[in-house]
């Protein structure tokens, strides 16, 4: 019992992670209508442009309330956050935009992503080289939870909490903003939302945006969990698209739900199964997923 | 990895260093052109987005490898292991490759185009995980060593290269003429509306799934042969060497620049993208120091950048697909 609760606990961190992540994918698949495949090393790219600024710039400062970073850490949030919004509005003007033009089909905007995607795994290698790095070197303690026997890092405790505060924010953009109801209108029917006065490329470029910021968050957070590694964000992949087709394609919420299903049902599953198939839960809940309910638990706009 | 043959440019300073260089790389292309005819299939003629080229080129190399390969030694652990004569490799790796198509198809065939790429993508990261974890399986990550060359005996040493030259190529006419005649076949005409319009297709009573399938399976028989010729030229193989970019996506490049839907731009492309791939690094000493060091990343990053730009300002391809209406008009 004690090792399914502790892997729950694991689960939940991986599926702030997972949910953040996919929060993102889903709002611009809700909406371009296409798969991202670059959504995973964008991913990658926040982890590592955190690291330029905490480890190659040099900002990190002293740890603080025990957590394995110091302040600089938020410091290289917020501007991570900021670089990969424009960075998303950028590649979706420069590639995305062209091939919406063209009329190109959903499968060539797929494909251009993952050019997009192979790309940025490149560019990240050639800086930073293929081995993995740590933000903060050395092995951070986890303490027990209320005085059982339950183990959890401060940094974990962090990574929930972002999360909270992330989901927050989000909640209060779509739904007691004009813009988060523009948003959800183009979502839902881009041509009514057109005709309503709704300025679509606006629309498009704010959610490129907002989707760049959570990716960010979501990455740096993997590098805090695990290490700083270029793979990692494109194993997260498939994980978030089964999160985001379980939460129904362009549902924020579906996704970050979603996200922890699939986390926690795949970290639970290492009681019983090895490790090293711990990559298939999430593709057996995709599988599943598409073949009884393509639209998602919650329902999807596409 | 496994292609490290290529990844060196010292040996090309003799007359015999270029040779020996030029026909691996011929061997290579034709095994490339393969499976870039077989994706076509898949993708140019039929639609079927298909991000799991690399499971069939592995299920494919493994079969073959398993079969005509020795009992295990003392470090070693897998199945099978029967020596058998390696054209039963071959065929065995065709039929394994083929009904895994139909077990990935049953469920996804059916599935709207974007599903379906990422339900096979993540079978590859699956049937890689299955191949790197379990033990007494294909030898986990060591890989495979010593698997038998094709017609090994017939030459020994330096000449060998000619042989599996002569192998692969006949092997590629004989797949490309056989696609030609399939595509050009009212079978194939069918697979051209599918792609086109399926509703359309199922209007005039064609059982399209069924159609996909077909395309799905052939496509993925002949990927396997693609891995079984792999395996027995490289005649070491691991999981690692199995990955997306190298199995999948620069696959998916040579028919996308070569023109989706024609076979001639499929053979044209596999050629242009093997150039380029086993090309690039020749000219590291050309470079600058600091990009010589990171040619291998830069490599990478061009496939991406040309995947973009041939999506971009040549969405056709090199040679596109002739619009082919009836010969009545």
């Amino acid at each position: 019992m004690e090792e399914i609760l502790q892997l729950t606990i694991f689960g939940i961190v991986i599926g702030s992670i997972i949910g953040l992540g996919s929060m993102g994918l889903t709002l611009s698949y809700g909406i371009t209508k296409f798969a991202n495949f670059a959504h995973g090393d964008i991913m990658s790219l926040a982890m590592y442009i955190a690291y330029f600024i905490v480890v190659d710039i040099g900002v990190m400062g002293p740890t603080v309330f025990s957590l394995s970073f110091g302040w600089g850490m938020f410091l290289a949030i917020a501007v991570t956050v900021i670089l990969l919004a424009i960075f998303s509005v950028v590649v979706d003007k420069l590639i995305y935009k062209k091939l919406r033009r063209d009329r190109s089909n959903i499968v060539t905007m797929a494909i251009a992503s993952l050019g997009v995607g192979i790309i940025i795994r490149a560019a990240v290698t050639m800086f930073w080289g293929p081995y993995a790095r740590l933000y903060v070197p050395g092995i951070h303690e986890a303490v027990p939870i209320a005085g059982s026997k339950i183990l959890i890092k401060p940094d974990q405790i962090f990574i929930i909490g972002l999360t909270i505060v992330v989901t927050l924010i989000m909640y209060y953009l779509l739904y007691h903003t004009k813009l988060g109801k523009a948003m959800r209108a183009t979502a839902d029917n881009p041509d009514l939302a057109a005709v309503s006065g709704i300025n679509i490329n606006n629309i498009l470029a704010y959610t490129w945006a907002i989707t760049g910021a959570l990716t960010a968050v979501a990455g740096i957070m993997l590098g805090i969990q695990a290490q700083v590694y270029i793979n990692l964000g494109f194993n997260l992949l498939l994980p978030m698209f089964a999160a985001v087709i379980l939460g129904g394609i362009g549902n924020p919420w579906g996704a970050l739900i979603g996200g922890f299903i699939v986390a926690i049902s795949s970290e639970v599953s290492t009681a019983w199964i090895a490790t090293g198939y711990k990559p298939a839960v999430p593709f057996v809940i995709l599988i599943i997923m598409l073949i009884v309910r393509p639209r998602g638990i919650f329902g999807s706009n596409i | 990895m496994s292609f490290l043959i290529f990844e060196n440019s010292y040996f090309l300073v003799t007359a015999t260093g270029v040779m020996n260089w030029f026909v691996g790389f011929l061997t290579t292309f034709a095994i490339f052109a393969i499976m870039s005819l077989a994706l076509n299939i898949q993708w140019g003629f039929t639609g079927i987005f298909n991000f799991g080229v690399v499971s069939f080129f592995m299920v494919g190399a493994y079969t073959s490898a398993l079969l005509t390969i020795g009992a295990p030694g003392e470090y070693e652990n897998y199945v099978m292991g029967f020596e058998l004569p390696i054209i039963f490799g071959w065929l065995a790796a065709m039929i394994s490759a083929g009904v895994l198509a139909l077990l990935i198809g049953l469920p996804t065939l059916r599935l709207q185009r974007d599903f379906l790429a990422i339900a096979t993508i993540g079978i590859a990261a699956i049937l890689r995980a299955i191949a790197l974890s379990t033990e007494g399986f294909v030898n986990r990550a060591r890989g495979m060593n010593g698997i038998p060359r094709f017609l090994g005996d017939v030459a020994s040493g330096p000449d060998y290269k000619w042989v599996l030259l002569a192998v692969t190529l006949i092997t590629l006419v004989i797949v490309y003429i056989l696609v030609e005649k399939l595509t050009a076949s009212p079978w194939g005409r069918v697979l051209r509306s599918i792609r086109e319009n399926e509703d359309t297709a199922k209007s005039v009573g064609k059982d399209t799934v069924n159609y996909r399938m077909q395309a799905f399976v052939l496509g993925a028989m002949i990927m396997g042969l693609g891995g079984a010729i792999w395996a027995h030229r490289m005649t070491s193989i691991d999981p690692e060497a199995f990955n997306d970019l190298f199995g999948t996506f620069l696959i998916w490049t040579m028919v996308m620049v070569g023109g989706n839907g024609n076979n001639k731009g499929a053979v044209m492309g596999a050629f242009l993208c093997c150039t380029f791939w086993f090309g690039f690094p020749l000219i590291q000493e050309t470079l600058p120091d600091f990009l010589g060091n990171k040619v291998f990343q830069l490599r990478e990053m061009s496939i991406g950048i040309l995947i973009i730009l041939f999506l971009l300002f040549k969405p056709n391809g090199v040679i596109p697909e002739k619009p082919k209406i009836s010969r009545h008009l």
